[in-house]
């Protein structure tokens, strides 16, 4: 009769039955990469972390919020919480923002230790698995690292010292993980790096979505040229080795800009590394790209000739939706040879009648440039495949893509690496210019290519792909007073702000639940 | 040489022959029972010293014994619940050895009305326990508290045992309150921990009415009401509306203004009709009394649209037979609800809608209903939708079947009278489903895609729950050592069962909306529990009373090594007023001391299966696109293997007491009750699971708080009586520790809770340490000299010179620290009055209606659309939100007067052949509050706007024959 109180969960399978063979595994590795595309395993509304809202919780929008909000390239007019506070400078430990970067990150490194550590060999022959499934794991197991290292690179980045652990730290028992200090993460970020690309699969070789080597070099280039933020000391010399072998593995760019973040983003595509993918039927949340479109338009009710505003969801692809929230400072039109896309093709900003450049009142959404960049239009200029409600968005959000490479070479050149040479970054500089302008018009010359121009640059090149932040941190522009756009520090005409907001504060949930935890200087 | 001793015994009020009446000679274990003509025969080996009559309806009678045959007059009275026993957990005991704080609230003593829910009946009727209906929709339930709850993320609910049946939640669905003869509130651990597992929230026993012997008695009670809307929630005119449009809007914003005056909540709200009617027939067939009784409600909502109809049936048959030897009791409930729930999002949406734009518009594409559009097809998306449309195109149909009961079984064995063995097998099982209907052309479910638009959904689901119990019950009187006990010891188990079927979601063209195909068509989940307990009570000199219980429940939702958990009880009580230097205090009729201690458990309310590690199938929206390959992925769920019982200690001391024969009664108890391993969803260390928030036993709160209760009959002549009762509850909850990690950080842990309406995720409640549970978490509101919020303006808690989530501070809490009852009625000749008033001192609410709506911001959409506002905003001028102020704070303390009634009692008419009563009642007649919103009572103190109680007015008849 006692046994009446073993009870199992319907519809539901253990540990064993999912690593049993390579399809088990295959569903497992899906679960890793879901970590980072999806708010939770149950519909858009459910979510894996707690503290944030969920359909905030996916890694795209809280990466986007932190790396963009707080810039020049972009605000919101949206109370909701903490979203203010990154343009206002003013977060804290208790950002539910912040709160989600940082959990969803963890959660999914956390995934990550759960698969290598069932692709060990005992678990392996546990299993009985043999011949060439073996192999098969082993770059299962490689991208597992990858995204590991990733995920530890973002919050290198962001939280600059976060907890640490790795697959030998089992998940379940409860467990206080210790701090690991930014430059030892940098050492760790760089060595599985190192070591998971020689067994990931060759560039341009893995299921699209899926990481391989270059998209591992892509990330090494990426850590290297930020070196001296993190460590104190500059890599330049390997951001060119590592951008070199990214750039020289057969990728190209795309011809037409606009095309790299429309709903048929994923098709022949050459220019991307690795992109997160989704899908307006099949892989629906209110991050991602959906955030992306739908919070940057709206739906207004105006009759041609009167003072209104004129905006329609129809041009981002999304009928249904529109929240009405993002758009751009004025500062980064003013990146532009003119503050649309006549003359720099990637200027993709709407004059629409009744919206203003300037911004007197944040939460307007007529007030501030529109951002028509990502769309969920396709190439051919039809609404992306039929959907659900004309909300959810088919388009795939690049996390590496060739032309950043291109900028990172110019950059690490410029600031003095060796193994390039300023003819190349020259060259690559001006292949971006050709496909911005359609032509050499924009072209620059030798003594044009200078560290400002590589920053604006990057602006006009990267704009709301989540770079900015890091961008002027390098540049030693985004504390302090050296560079002011509207509203930073919540003042109309921007206000210097400390230093300590170059890091952002652990929160102060996860500071409470572990005490091996300690706050990062100034909150 | 055996001598027949002969008699008759019948009713007192008329007479009727009584059957089935138990008939034994005192000190002995064999008699007999009454004929269908009232008559016996007892045939006994010498002369008794008296005779025990008993029936079940009747109080008990000792008959001295004569020559001859003796004629007995049977008085009626209830069953069980009522004169000098009381129910408590398997098994009653005589009103003087009750041991703990037990409150008895009996059918004289109920609220008069339409009362649809069981637990109406007894609001503010008892100290210390709270009941908030969730509103004014039929069948929408309540909220009950006794003591405040003791847990945080476990279930606060008492455990709902009717007629020993213990119910797997506080469901009343289908349960008809006119079959209902007394409720008994177990509030402290002492009585309750025999229920041990799920009794740290209290145990609310209901007993059913039962047949009594004697002739069949017919009740047939009519009844009909009608409701209204008291109050509407408090928003700007049309002409307030306008002046506010044309000051601060744009020209474009100024012509969105409509030319109506539509007042929306008028718009939506009905005077509600409903009857309700009973019948109910009782009495002995034979040897075996019966209660059958039917009831057929048809209650119409004061929101259009809302009507729920039910039918319940409820059977119940003692037979007592081998001269009460062996007992049984069944009881089986019956019920078909059917009901079209409106569409509640209207409430809402009433309160904010433009009031110049019409109900209707010709031009409309959306079922000629006014909607706010971006252009001549398309609705706006960011608006809200009118009032009216979401009412009348919105079709739910939920049809929801129930049955409950059980046979219980008590045998006293024939070799030992003594000892009872007393087997009880009970049920529960519902089933619900219906259809949720929104045609194509309505703005509330408009989708691009033509053929997706509308919708047409179902849903099932069932639940099937069993109870299993026995135990052995030894009860002896030991003259010699002037003692008594009663033992009890048994087994209990208890399982339940859920399943749901699971559908896509399908539009009014009925095409399927591409994924939300379900990945699997059905899933279920069941939880069991297993129990041994044991209690003694032992009496000393009828003066000194002993209790000690023990239970130990093993419950599937815990890994087997934490399953088991153990809890026990003692108590003691001293009837002081028997004692020799009281005897001649004549004004004293009454005193007892009483003190008590107990461990109680919880598992309720927290996932069935959280202490495994499992992996779930992701749904078909959430598939990994592995090269146009998309898959289900295997996601896992946070787990806590160490999962174990929370366990609540709550010590209990209590005085009753009685003046002037007992005409003056009442009792005082203090009690202070500890939570320890919480069951509390916290944030535990990230990298450590899958997940950064899990359930898990952290932390511990205090809960304490005085119940104090009087009742009087002021004035008692035979014309006259005026009966008077009041209580008083004091409760104060605080938690005192809160967190998974190690060491002092743990003072700071602040758990964000409350959501609210506006923006995504915002809170405003939070758990703190020192704090009580769900306090407000706000931004302290700096006022002009006008006493007027300046907007932005706070506090700068920690002159840092920046406002922030750093300057939150926390400010009251939505639970009560006071509730007070106040009942009286009066009675002169046939007629009497009775009311009910209510009092709650100390409770805030947060006013999210205010918070979200009132503010320009909202009122002018700069994407083209006007909203209206709560008339706060004539006090704020607020321009954006303001969620986090302290302003919206409020206190929401009231009185309520619930009810109001005059009855006449016409008594036996017609040479006695029937009996009729008629009354009229009101209910909800006023609140008193200072509170700003429609309603200051809001469980859980955030108020979004209450679908509202509603006033009203019911004309009964009671015609009994």
């Amino acid at each position: 009769c006692n046994k009446d109180l073993n009870r199992l969960p319907a519809n539901s399978v253990f540990a064993d039955s999912v690593y049993r063979n390579v399809a088990g595994y295959q569903g497992a590795l899906a679960t890793v990469y879901a970590g980072y595309t999806l708010t939770g395993s149950q519909g858009p509304a459910s979510s894996d972390i707690a503290g944030v809202d969920a359909g905030t919780s996916d890694f795209v929008r809280c990466l986007w919020n932190v790396q963009e909000l707080s810039t020049d390239e972009a605000v919101c007019a949206w109370g909701d919480p903490g979203v203010p506070d990154f343009h206002n400078m003013s977060w804290t430990s208790s950002d539910p923002i912040l709160i989600g970067l940082y959990a969803r990150s963890l959660y999914q490194i956390t995934l990550c230790n759960d698969f290598i550590t069932h692709c060990t060999a005992s678990a392996e022959s546990g299993a009985k698995i043999s011949g060439s499934d073996t192999v098969t794991i082993a770059e299962m197991r490689a991208e597992a690292r990858f995204l590991r290292a990733f995920q530890y690179a973002v919050l290198m980045d962001a939280f600059a010292n976060p907890p640490f652990a790795t697959e030998t730290t089992p998940v379940g028992p409860l467990s206080f993980p210790k701090q690991i200090q930014r430059a030892d993460l940098f050492k760790y970020v760089e060595s599985e790096l190192l070591a998971c690309a020689t067994s990931l699969p060759a560039p341009r070789t893995n299921v699209y979505g899926r990481a391989d080597q270059a998209a591992a070099w892509a990330l090494l280039a990426r850590i290297y040229l930020n070196a001296g933020v993190y460590t104190g000391t500059n890599r330049y010399t390997d951001a060119i080795t590592w951008s070199s072998k990214v750039i020289g593995a057969g990728y190209t760019l795309m011809p037409h800009y606009a095309n790299l973040f429309e709903g048929d983003n994923n098709v022949n595509n050459t220019e991307q590394i690795l992109s997160i993918p989704y899908d307006g039927i099949n892989t629906q949340t209110y991050g991602g790209t959906t955030f992306l479109v739908n919070s940057a338009c709206a739906n207004s009710t105006y009759t041609p000739g009167s003072p209104g505003y004129a905006m329609s969801t129809a041009n981002y692809g999304v009928p249904s939706g529109g929240w009405a929230g993002n758009r751009s400072t004025a500062s980064l039109p003013a990146l532009f040879p003119t503050p649309d896309s006549t003359k720099d093709k990637r200027g993709i900003f709407l004059n629409e009648p009744g919206v203003t450049s300037a911004i007197a009142n944040i939460s307007q959404f007529n007030q501030g440039v529109p951002v028509n960049k990502f769309t969920n239009i396709t190439s051919t200029g039809v609404e992306a495949e039929p959907q659900a409600g004309g909300t959810f968005v088919s388009t795939d959000f690049p996390l590496f893509r060739l032309a950043e490479q291109y900028l990172i070479y110019a950059e690490a050149v410029l600031q003095g690496g060796t193994g390039g040479d300023a003819t190349t970054a020259l060259g690559y500089i001006n292949l971006l210019r050709q496909r911005a302008y359609g032509n050499a018009s924009g072209n620059i010359s030798a003594g044009q290519l200078t560290l400002p121009f590589i920053l604006d640059e990057r602006g006009r090149e990267l704009y709301w792909e989540c770079f900015r932040r890091t961008d002027l941190i390098r540049f030693n522009e985004f504390t302090g007073g050296t560079y002011l756009w509207p509203w930073k520090g919540g003042v109309a005409s921007g206000t210097a702000v400390d230093a300590h907001y170059a890091i952002y504060p652990i929160p102060v949930t996860d500071l409470q639940a572990n005490s091996n935890l300690t706050q990062n200087p100034g909150y | 040489q055996s001598k027949v001793i002969t008699g008759k015994i019948t009713d007192t009020r008329d007479g009727t022959p009584l059957a089935g009446v138990s008939v034994v000679p005192k000190g002995s274990a064999r008699g007999t029972t009454t004929g269908a003509d009232g008559v016996f025969h007892l045939s006994v080996d010498k002369q008794p010293a008296a005779l025990i009559i008993s029936a079940v309806g009747y109080a008990q009678q000792e008959v001295a014994v004569g020559e001859g045959s003796i004629n007995i007059k049977l008085v009626a009275g209830s069953s069980t619940s009522l004169g000098e026993v009381v129910v408590i957990g398997y098994g009653t005991v005589k009103k003087k050895d009750v041991t703990g704080s037990v409150s008895t609230v009996t059918l004289k003593d109920f609220q008069q009305g339409s009362i649809t829910s069981p637990e109406q009946l007894i609001v503010g009727k008892v100290a210390g326990v709270t009941i908030t209906s969730n509103g004014g929709q039929p069948g929408s339930g309540s909220t009950i508290r006794i003591r405040g709850g003791a847990s945080l993320n476990a279930s606060n609910d008492p455990l709902v045992v009717i007629d020993g049946l213990p119910l797997s939640s506080a469901n009343f669905e289908g349960i008809n309150p006119n079959d209902i003869e007394s409720f008994n509130v177990l509030k402290d651990a002492a009585s309750a921990a025999i229920y041990g597992s799920r009794a740290s929230n209290g145990v609310i026993l209901i007993t059913s009415k039962h047949g009594k012997a004697g002739k069949a008695v017919i009740n047939f009670a009519p009844q009909i009401s009608a409701s209204y809307n008291p109050k509407e929630y408090p928003v700007l005119s049309a002409g307030q509306f306008r002046t506010l449009v044309n000051t601060y809007g744009t020209p474009t914003q100024v012509a969105f203004l409509g030319s109506a005056s539509t007042d929306w909540q008028k718009q939506i709200y009905q005077t509600a009709v409903t009857s309700d009617n009973n019948l109910n027939v009782s009495g002995s067939l034979y040897t075996v009394p019966y209660y059958l009784s039917g009831e057929f409600l048809s209650q119409d909502g004061i929101l259009k649209t809302d009507n729920l109809k039910r039918e319940a049936l409820f059977l119940s048959l003692s037979p007592h037979l081998f001269n009460n030897y062996l007992k049984i009791d069944i009881n089986v409930h019956g019920s078909n609800t059917d009901s079209r729930t409106a569409n509640t999002s209207a409430v809402g949406s009433a309160v904010t809608f433009d009031p110049t734009q019409p109900v209707y518009n010709s031009k409309s594409p959306f079922g000629g209903y006014f909607e706010w559009m971006t252009n001549d097809t398309t609705p706006q998306s960011l608006s809200n939708r009118n009032p009216v449309a979401l009412l009348q195109q919105y079709n739910a149909q939920n049809h929801a079947l129930r049955s409950f009961g059980n046979i219980q079984i008590d045998y006293k064995l024939h070799f030992l009278p003594d000892l009872h063995a007393n087997l009880n097998l009970g049920y529960d099982v519902a089933r619900h489903d219906g259809t949720y209907r929104v045609p194509a052309n309505a703005a509330q479910n408009y989708n691009a895609i033509p053929t997706l638009r509308g919708q047409n959904n179902q849903y099932y689901n069932n639940f099937k729950n069993k109870v299993l119990e026995w135990y052995f019950n030894y009860v002896k009187d030991l003259k010699a050592l002037n003692s008594n006990i009663n033992a009890m010891g048994g087994y209990g188990y208890y399982d339940n069962y859920n399943h749901n079927k699971n559908y896509p979601s399908i539009s009014a063209a009925n095409d399927t909306i591409p994924g939300t195909t379900p990945v699997y068509p059905t899933s279920f989940s069941e939880v069991t529990l297993q129990s041994w307990y044991g209690r003694l009570i032992y009496t000393y000199n009828d003066k000194y009373v002993l209790m000690g219980s023990i239970r130990t429940d093993g419950s599937s939702r815990f890994a087997p090594k934490y399953r088991w958990g153990v809890f026990p009880a003692g108590a003691f009580s001293w009837k002081a007023s028997r004692e020799s230097f009281l005897q001649d205090v004549h004004w004293l009729s009454d005193l007892t001391v009483r003190l008590s201690y107990g461990l109680t458990g919880n598992q309720d309310g927290i996932p069935y299966y959280s202490y495994l590690n499992y992996y779930s199938l992701s749904g078909n929206t959430n598939q990994i696109d592995f090269g146009n390959n998309y898959s289900n992925f295997y996601s896992p769920s946070a787990f806590a293997a160490d999962l174990k019982w929370e366990q609540t200690t709550t010590s209990d001391a209590g005085l009753d007491f009685g003046f002037l024969n007992n005409r003056i009664t009442g009792s005082v108890d203090y009690y202070y009750k500890k939570t320890r391993d919480l069951l509390a969803t916290v944030f535990v260390p990230t990298l450590s699971n899958f997940g950064n928030q899990l359930t898990r036993n952290v932390g511990n709160m205090k809960d304490e708080g005085v119940d104090f209760n009087i009742r009087a009959t002021v004035i008692r002549t035979n014309n006259l009586s005026w009966d008077v009762g009041f209580n008083v509850g004091y409760n104060k909850f605080t938690i005192t520790n809160l967190t998974v990690s190690q060491d002092s950080l743990a003072k700071l842990v602040n758990y964000n809770v409350g959501g609210i309406n506006g923006g995504t995720g915002n809170t405003i409640q939070v758990h703190s340490v020192g704090y009580s549970p769900f306090s407000f978490y706000v931004l302290q509101q700096i006022y002009n000299a006008k006493g007027q919020p300046i907007e932005g303006a706070y506090v700068d808690q920690n002159r840092d010179g920046i406002i922030n989530q750093n300057d939150l501070i926390h400010y009251k809490s939505p639970f009560a620290p006071f509730t007070f009852g106040f009942s009286t009625s009066l009675n002169y000749h046939k007629w009497s009055i009775s009311t009910v008033l209510r009092a709650s001192v100390g409770n805030y609410v947060y006013n999210n209606a205010a918070s979200n709506n009132a503010v320009i911001r909202n009122v002018l959409n700069p994407v083209g659309f006007l909203e209206n506002a709560p008339s706060s905003i004539l006090n704020t001028h607020f321009y954006n939100n303001q969620f986090f102020s302290s302003y919206y704070v409020e206190n929401a303390s009231f009185l309520k007067m619930d009810n109001l009634g005059i009855a006449y009692n016409a008594g036996y008419l017609a040479k006695n052949s029937y009996n009729l009563r008629l009354s009229l009642n009101c209910q909800n007649v006023f609140t008193v509050t200072k509170y700003t919103g429609s309603d200051p009572e809001i469980y859980g103190g955030i108020d979004n706007v209450l679908y509202p109680r509603p006033r009203t007015f019911t004309l009964g008849a009671k015609l009994s024959f």
